[in-house]
Order: structure tokens, then C-alpha cells, then sequence
């Protein structure tokens, strides 16, 4: 195998395995807030169904991390194994957060270890949540320590290049880097809001399914609260990050919006195709780069042509970008209406199509990350990190890439499938109604709730 | 201490952690399926799950921890390890996803299917197996620098009986320990029939593992005289372990204070792998890589080792309390405490 091959099936191996994490670490990183959030409710509330709702949420998020977890080693090692020379050079600077974010998987790992099997040890409940907060600090830290190494990625900074050698490194500068704030907190709140959404998602799905429980209707609407809160917070740090890139990587933000010439009063292109550099049938919002980029409608957008031709990222991410920002805006307006249906009364968000426009939502936010990632990632090619080393010269040698590259492939199909098997399995061999009924027996037959009962 | 020295020692204690605790992990699972296949279950798997349940995501963190690091302290290791192993370890990747995501998959969703649990308890044999392959070629002669790039030499590695003799230390080392521990844990549990069950494959695995490390020191003289050599140089932590090897088996044979063998049996294999690892200085690989040219520069190195301070004083107190509520928790252990899962 030729080295063109090793890059390119490295190149495939990297994007199959991060596709793949990514849907398992975003709702590691998100479902834990939800589950802590649920049984503080339930808690305040003194509300039973919430407490119950958290629990249901942890059994399943079990399934979640497992795969997360080993999916997420995966990554880790194949980082060295597949980009070997970028791993040697990048590590010299940005080693810092990878390794600090060892200390909050480890962090996370030991508390969810002993939150999931402490389930009636306490009598006090407080005591039993107390223990989530280090699960959902684990989670999250470890989204922004690995976001810092790929925003360093983006906007190299903390060294000198003398000669092909780095001197004088800096690891604090390279982790505070410009891509870093609204990168990290684009991610995590992006993961905040999709956890929300399939959480939403899968109470609707109940509820069409002819179930009337009330701790669905609780459930969906506590979600979709979550899901407007985190999804206004995207929309606004996106808009930060058209920012941070019309000042750091143009070129990014410019093959997105599919604008060539430098100038001001630049419109905003949706969709539509290109014809040579000939944007057609595109929806056109005046003005809205230059606000996008800028805030300022009349401020001047820098262009496609003013950089190498081969120094271009594919224009195909304006579709990548374009998903992303409509699905943004699609749950912004289906959550809104819903919080505002349920205060003004309005009928049709308990419709059945209204909630079937919900359910959607869950894998709809799932493909706003995928477009997302994938747009930043190809976006910043041909760089693998960005002026300084591309992705080719990261490559490994190794002849082997390509076998490697079916095995994972089948390994991820057989965890994909496997994860949704068993969840499925898990609730409905044990659905709520009877879990519900289960637990008010327990507590009329004067059996003490909690403690060593049996 | 250089500070080279300081993230290699560091490096190599998460490392050790790694193989406590994952042979313990790799062997419970070996001795599940096997007492499936001899009708035995009954017996074991009780203990066993009580026992990996709440731990099994901490190990394999020890792992990541373990890698990540290396590439933090010595990232040329990423060049040279990285590019030549890419078959290998993605093999153990493979196996080691299976065997997590099943664990969780059996023991949460409760599908039940042996077959799971033959290929969990395979998986943890071959794992061991795969990721000792590493410490084969780190002792050289099995990589050759083709334009510049390393290339593994697969036809030397297979054939060489060194490569073979750590693998067989690996599987045995993986059982003996994994039974020593469960041993005491049952015992702990107040389960006869599982302490003895446990004691006996405790004892059966003690020989093959001296064994077989003996055999490896030997096929080092003819494989790495520089290493061997240095190897004798700190014999007495050999016989120190050595020494502790046959106090774990009295203490088994007479069944005595299990605890105690525990320890015992985690001194044995503590100064044979720093001694071990201490005679392979200043190489990470013979004889291309040292530690010395591969380090990182000194503002990361340091950077490093405060993070790694830091984390521990978060790390500390938690684990000891994962220890405390399910470790050493007597109602716990027992099984009294009826802690359901989520
Ligand atoms: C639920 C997912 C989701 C949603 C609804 C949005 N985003 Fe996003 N976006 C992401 C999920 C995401 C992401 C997966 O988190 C990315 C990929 C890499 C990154 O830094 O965040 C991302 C990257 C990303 C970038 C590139 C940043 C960079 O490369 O440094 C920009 C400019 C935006 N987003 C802008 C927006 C805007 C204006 C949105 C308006 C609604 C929006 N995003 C909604
Ligand atoms: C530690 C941080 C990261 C490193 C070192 C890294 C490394 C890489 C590399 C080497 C490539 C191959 C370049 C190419 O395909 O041309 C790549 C592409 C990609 N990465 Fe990242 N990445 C990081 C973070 C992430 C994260 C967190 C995600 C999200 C899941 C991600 C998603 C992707 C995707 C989707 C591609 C495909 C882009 C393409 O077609 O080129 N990356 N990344
Ligand atoms: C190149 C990119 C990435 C690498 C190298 C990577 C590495 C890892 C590793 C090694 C693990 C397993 C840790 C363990 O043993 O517990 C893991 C799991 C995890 N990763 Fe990733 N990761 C990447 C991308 C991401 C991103 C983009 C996020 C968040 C937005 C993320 C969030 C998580 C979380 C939360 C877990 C824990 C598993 C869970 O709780 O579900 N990772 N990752």
C-alpha cells in the first residue's frame, strides 16, 4: 500500500471513529446535567415521578457511556497509531489538556461507579445526588479538555517554529488559544441541547405510543424547557464562533458561506448550488455574513479568492453548515412554541403531529453535531494543524490501514446495534406503569422505602 | 530525580496499576466462562459480579491514563510505537471495546446469552496477550528503520521464542492474580464454596507463572544481553519477589490469611516489574528510543507533573472512597446490602 493510501484510509478510520464517539460522548456529556437536574426537582418537589425519571435515565445512560468509553479509547490510542508525526510534533505543546483530561474520565468513571450502586444506601436523597455532581463535571470537563487540544488545532499558538523545531513552548498559551472559548463553549452546550432533545424525543415517542401517564407529560416538559434554555445558548455562541473564525480562519467561514470576493454588505447564503463561483437558487439573507462575522451589516467579509487555491477547504461544508444552523433554528422554534403552547394553552402542541415533530428532533440535533463536527473538521484541511503541519505529512506509514479500517467498521456496527438493542430490551422489559405501580405497593405495604428493604 | 525520570516512574505505576487491575478484571472473566462450561456458575459468579460491577469503567481509565501519558511525557514514542503497531493494538482496541461494551450490556440490559460470556472470558485472556506484544518489541530486534520510518517485522516477532514466553507469563500472571485476589474476596464474602474453588485455580496457576518468568529472564540473555545483564544487577529484588512468591502460595496452602497473600503477591510483582523496568534504562526501545531523546521539553514535563500532583489530590480521596463503599464494605461484599443499580 502506497503512502496515499495510508492517508487515506487513515483519514477514514479518524472520521468513522469520531462520527461515531462523538453521538456517544455527546450524551455523555449531557445526560448526566439531565439526570442531576430530574432528581433535584423530584427532590424540591418531593415528586416521585422525577426521582423515577432520573433513575430510568441513569439505567440507560449505563448503556451510553459503556460504548462511549471504549469507542473514546479507540480514538485516543488511534490518534497515535494512525497520526503518528502529528502526534510526536502537537504533543510537545498540547499534551497539557490531554492528559488532564485522563484525571476527569477518571474523575467521572469512580463517582458514576459508585452513584449507580448507591441507589437505596442513603436515606437522604441529597447525599445520593451529591454524588452525580462529579459524574456531570467529569463529563464535561472532559468535552472541554479534548475541545481545547482540537481548537489548538485550528489556532496553533504557546511556541516558536524555529527551523522545523518548536522551542520556547508555552503549554498555558497553546490551551487559551482564540478557537478555544467559543469552540468549548459551543461544544458543550451543543451537548447539553441534544441531550435534551433525544431525552424529549423519547418521552413524545411514549406518549404517541398510547401511553397517558403523567410522568411522560412531566418528563416532556421539563426536557423541552432544557431544550429551548441550551438551544438559544447555541444559536448565540455559533454566532460567537462566526465570529472568532471571520477573524482567525476566514477561510473556514468563506468556503461555508460559499463567498468570494472580499467585500462588505455581505449577504448569507442558504442552500442553493454552485456554478464555477456562481452561487444559484440560494435563499439570500442581506447583509447577514457581514453581521454574522462582524455584528456591523456594512463591514467588509474576506474572501475564497484571496488565499492558494490549494489551500482551500472543500466547498461541499456549506451544506455541512447549513444543516447545522437550520436544525438550530428548527428546535429554537419547536421548543419555543411548546413552552409558550403549554402557558397560552394552545391545543396543537398536545397534536399528534406536533409530537411527532418532536420526536424527530432527537436524531435531528444528533445530525446538527455530526454536520457540525464535521464542518469544522474539513473546514480546517487541508491543515491538520492549521499552517503549520497538513494532514498528509501527519500520516502514518504503516501498510496495514486499510484492514484495520473494516474491523473497526464492523466493531462499530456490532456496538451501534448492540446499544440499541439492549436499551430497547431494558425498557420494555420493565416499563414505567409497572415500575410506578411496583413502587407504590412497596410503600403501601409499609415496607420501608429505600434502606435494606427485602 | 531528572524529570525524565520522575514521568517514567509515574508512567510505570499507572502501568503496574493497569495490570493489577485488569488481571483481575481479564481473569474473573476467564473464570465466569469457565465455570459456565463446567456447570460451576453457581458457585462463582455471585462473587465475581459483586466484585467488578461498580469498578470495571476505573480500570480501564488506568489504561487511557497509561497511553495518554506516554505521548505526554515522550512523544516521539507516538513515532515509533504509533507507526509500528498499528496492528496490534488496534487488535487489543477491538477486543478490549467488546469486552467493555458486553460487560455493561450483560450486566445493565440483562440479555443473558452464554455465548457473551465465552467471548468475554476469551477476550480477556487474548487481551493481555495482545498488549504484552509491546513489551516484546520494546526489547528490540523486531523493528528496522526502512527510509527513515520504522517497520515491524512481523516474521521475527512470531517465530521468536521470547515473544512467546511473555505472552504465556502474561496469561498466567493474569489468572494467578486474578485468583489470589478473588481468593481473598470471596473469603471475604463468606462464600466457602467459591474461597475454595478460587484457591484451588489459585495454586494450579502459581507454578506456570514463575515458570514462565524464569523462562523469559533466560531467553533475555540470548535476546538482549545489555538488558540481562543489567537484569542481574539488581537481583536481589528478584529474589525479594521470589521470596514473596512462596509466602503467597504457603499462605494459600494453608489457608491462612488471604489479605495478607494479597499483599504479598502485590509486592512479588511489584519489584519484579521495577526491577524489570529498571534494568531496561534508559531504553523505551532497544536500541532506538531512550528516554533521554525522547522527552518532552521541559515546560511541558513540568506542566505535566503539577497537573499529575494536582489530579491525584482529587484522585486520592475518591478512589478510597469507591474502596470503602464497595471494597471493603462488609455488608457490601457480603452481599447483604441490597444496593440495586440504578
Ligand atoms: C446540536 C448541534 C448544533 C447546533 C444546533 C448548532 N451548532 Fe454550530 N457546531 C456544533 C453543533 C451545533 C458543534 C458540533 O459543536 C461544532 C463542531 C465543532 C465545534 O467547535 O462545534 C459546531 C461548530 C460551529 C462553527 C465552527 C466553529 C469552528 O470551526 O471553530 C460555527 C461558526 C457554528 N457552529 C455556528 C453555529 C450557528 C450560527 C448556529 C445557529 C443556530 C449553530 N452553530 C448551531
Ligand atoms: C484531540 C483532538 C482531535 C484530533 C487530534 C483530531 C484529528 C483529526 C485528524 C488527524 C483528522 C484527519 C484529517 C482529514 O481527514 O483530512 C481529523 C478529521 C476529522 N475529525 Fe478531528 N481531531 C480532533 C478532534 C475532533 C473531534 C473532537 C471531533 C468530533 C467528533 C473530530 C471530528 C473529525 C471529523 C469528522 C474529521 C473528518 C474531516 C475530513 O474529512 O477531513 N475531530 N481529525
Ligand atoms: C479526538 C477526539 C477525542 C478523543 C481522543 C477522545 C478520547 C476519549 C477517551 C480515551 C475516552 C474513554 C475514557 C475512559 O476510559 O473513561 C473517551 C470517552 C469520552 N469522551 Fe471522548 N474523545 C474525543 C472526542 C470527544 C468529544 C468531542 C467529546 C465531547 C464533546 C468527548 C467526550 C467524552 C466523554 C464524555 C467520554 C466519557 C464516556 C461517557 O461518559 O460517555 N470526547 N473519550
Amino acid at each position: 500500500m502506497g503512502n496515499e493510501e495510508s492517508v487515506f484510509f487513515s483519514r477514514v478510520l479518524t472520521e468513522l471513529t469520531l462520527s461515531f464517539h462523538i453521538i456517544y460522548a455527546t450524551i455523555g456529556v449531557g445526560v448526566p446535567l439531565m439526570i442531576m437536574i430530574a432528581q433535584w426537582v423530584g427532590i424540591k418537589k418531593n415528586d416521585e415521578h422525577y426521582i423515577l425519571l432520573a433513575r430510568r435515565w441513569a439505567r440507560g445512560f449505563v448503556i451510553t457511556v459503556a460504548v462511549g468509553v471504549v469507542t473514546g479509547t479507540a480514538i485516543g490510542m488511534q490518534l497515535s497509531l494512525l497520526w503518528p508525526n502529528f502526534m510526536e510534533l502537537a504533543g510537545q505543546v498540547i499534551a497539557l489538556p490531554l492528559f488532564m483530561e485522563t484525571f476527569a474520565f477518571f474523575f467521572e468513571a469512580i463517582f458514576l461507579g459508585i452513584y449507580l450502586y448507591t441507589w437505596d444506601r442513603f436515606d437522604n436523597q441529597k447525599k445520593h445526588l451529591l454524588l452525580l455532581v462529579p459524574v456531570a463535571l467529569g463529563a464535561s470537563f472532559s468535552a472541554v479538555f479534548i475541545t481545547i487540544v482540537n481548537a489548538f488545532m485550528n489556532a496553533p499558538q504557546g511556541f516558536d517554529l524555529v527551523d522545523g523545531e518548536l522551542v520556547n513552548i508555552q503549554p498555558l498559551v497553546a490551551m487559551f488559544n482564540p478557537a478555544m472559548p467559543t469552540k468549548v463553549a459551543h461544544v458543550v452546550i451543543t451537548a447539553y441541547m441534544t441531550s435534551a432533545f433525544i431525552l424529549a424525543a423519547i418521552a413524545a415517542f411514549r406518549l404517541l405510543k398510547g401511553s397517558d401517564h403523567v410522568y411522560h407529560k412531566k418528563a416532556l416538559f421539563l426536557t423541552m424547557k432544557l431544550g429551548l434554555i441550551f438551544s438559544i445558548g447555541a444559536a448565540i455562541i455559533g454566532d460567537f464562533s462566526g465570529k472568532y473564525l471571520a477573524e482567525y480562519q476566514p477561510e473556514k467561514l468563506a468556503a461555508a458561506e460559499w463567498h468570494f470576493e472580499t467585500e462588505g454588505e455581505a449577504p448569507l447564503m442558504l442552500y442553493g448550488v454552485l456554478d464555477g463561483q456562481e452561487v444559484k437558487y440560494a435563499i439570500t439573507i442581506p447583509y447577514a455574513l457581514s453581521i454574522l462575522a462582524h455584528s456591523d451589516p456594512t463591514a467588509e467579509v474576506i474572501g475564497l479568492n484571496e488565499f492558494p487555491e490549494d489551500e482551500i477547504p472543500p466547498l461541499y461544508i456549506h451544506y455541512l453548515f447549513d444543516t447545522m444552523v437550520t436544525i438550530g433554528m428548527l428546535m429554537i422554534m419547536v421548543s419555543g412554541l411548546y413552552w409558550l403552547g403549554k402557558h397560552m394553552r394552545w391545543r396543537f402542541i398536545h397534536s399528534r403531529w406536533y409530537r411527532w415533530l418532536i420526536v424527530a428532533g432527537g436524531p435531528l440535533t444528533v445530525i446538527a453535531i455530526e454536520a457540525g463536527w464535521w464542518y469544522a473538521e474539513v473546514g480546517r484541511q487541508p491543515w491538520i494543524l492549521r499552517d503549520i503541519m497538513k494532514v498528509p505529512e501527519a500520516a502514518t506509514t504503516s501498510g496495514h490501514v486499510d484492514t484495520m479500517l473494516y474491523l473497526f467498521a464492523t466493531l462499530y456496527l456490532i456496538l451501534g446495534v448492540g446499544s440499541v438493542v439492549v436499551l430497547r430490551r431494558m425498557f420494555r422489559k420493565n416499563p414505567v406503569e409497572r415500575e410506578i405501580a411496583d413502587r407504590e405497593a412497596e410503600v403501601r405495604e409499609g415496607t420501608r422505602k429505600g434502606g435494606d428493604h427485602r | 530525580m531528572s524529570l525524565e525520570v520522575l514521568g517514567i516512574t509515574v508512567l510505570m505505576t499507572f502501568l503496574f496499576g493497569y495490570i493489577i487491575v485488569g488481571a483481575i478484571d481479564f481473569g474473573a472473566g476467564f473464570f465466569n466462562a469457565y465455570s459456565l462450561l463446567t456447570g460451576k456458575e453457581h458457585i462463582l459468579t455471585n462473587v465475581i459480579q459483586r466484585y467488578l460491577s461498580p469498578v470495571w469503567e476505573v480500570t480501564n481509565v488506568f489504561l487511557v491514563f497509561f497511553f495518554v501519558g506516554m505521548v505526554g511525557f515522550f512523544p516521539s514514542t507516538a513515532f515509533y510505537y504509533g507507526t509500528t503497531m498499528l496492528v496490534p493494538l488496534s487488535i487489543a482496541l477491538i477486543l478490549l471495546a467488546i469486552r467493555g461494551s458486553y460487560y455493561a450490556f450483560e450486566t445493565y440490559g440483562a440479555s443473558g446469552h452464554k455465548g457473551y460470556s465465552f467471548m468475554y472470558g476469551l477476550a480477556g485472556l487474548l487481551l493481555p496477550a495482545s498488549l504484552s506484544i509491546v513489551l516484546t518489541i520494546s526489547e528490540g530486534g523486531f523493528i528496522d528503520m526502512v527510509d527513515g520510518q520504522p517497520v515491524l517485522d512481523y516474521g521475527a516477532l512470531f517465530t521468536s521464542p521470547l515473544t512467546w514466553s511473555i505472552v504465556f507469563l502474561s496469561i498466567a500472571a493474569t489468572l494467578y492474580i486474578s485468583a489470589v485476589f478473588l481468593t481473598w474476596y470471596a473469603d471475604k464474602a463468606g462464600d466457602r464454596d467459591a474461597t475454595e474453588l478460587l484457591r484451588k485455580y489459585a495454586l494450579i496457576w502459581s507454578l506456570p507463572t514463575i515458570i514462565t518468568a524464569g523462562g523469559i529472564v533466560w531467553e533475555l540473555r540470548s535476546h538482549n544481553a545489555e538488558h540481562y545483564n543489567q537484569l542481574l544487577g539488581l537481583w536481589w529484588m528478584f529474589a525479594l519477589s521470589g521470596a514473596l512468591f512462596i509466602g503467597t502460595v504457603y499462605l494459600l496452602w494453608k489457608r491462612h490469611n488471604y489479605g495478607l497473600a494479597v499483599w504479598l503477591l502485590i509486592g512479588q510483582f511489584a519489584l519484579a516489574f521495577y526491577g524489570y523496568g529498571i534494568a531496561h534504562y534508559p531504553y523505551l526501545l532497544y536500541p532506538h528510543l531512550t528516554i533521554h531523546d525522547s522527552f518532552t521539553n521541559t515546560a511541558m514535563a513540568t506542566a505535566l507533573i503539577i497537573a499529575f500532583i494536582l489530579g491525584l489530590g482529587l484522585l486520592i480521596p475518591s478512589l478510597y472512597l469507591l474502596l470503602r463503599l464497595f471494597l471493603f464494605n462488609k455488608d457490601y461484599v457480603k452481599g447483604r446490602k441490597k444496593d440495586e443499580h440504578a
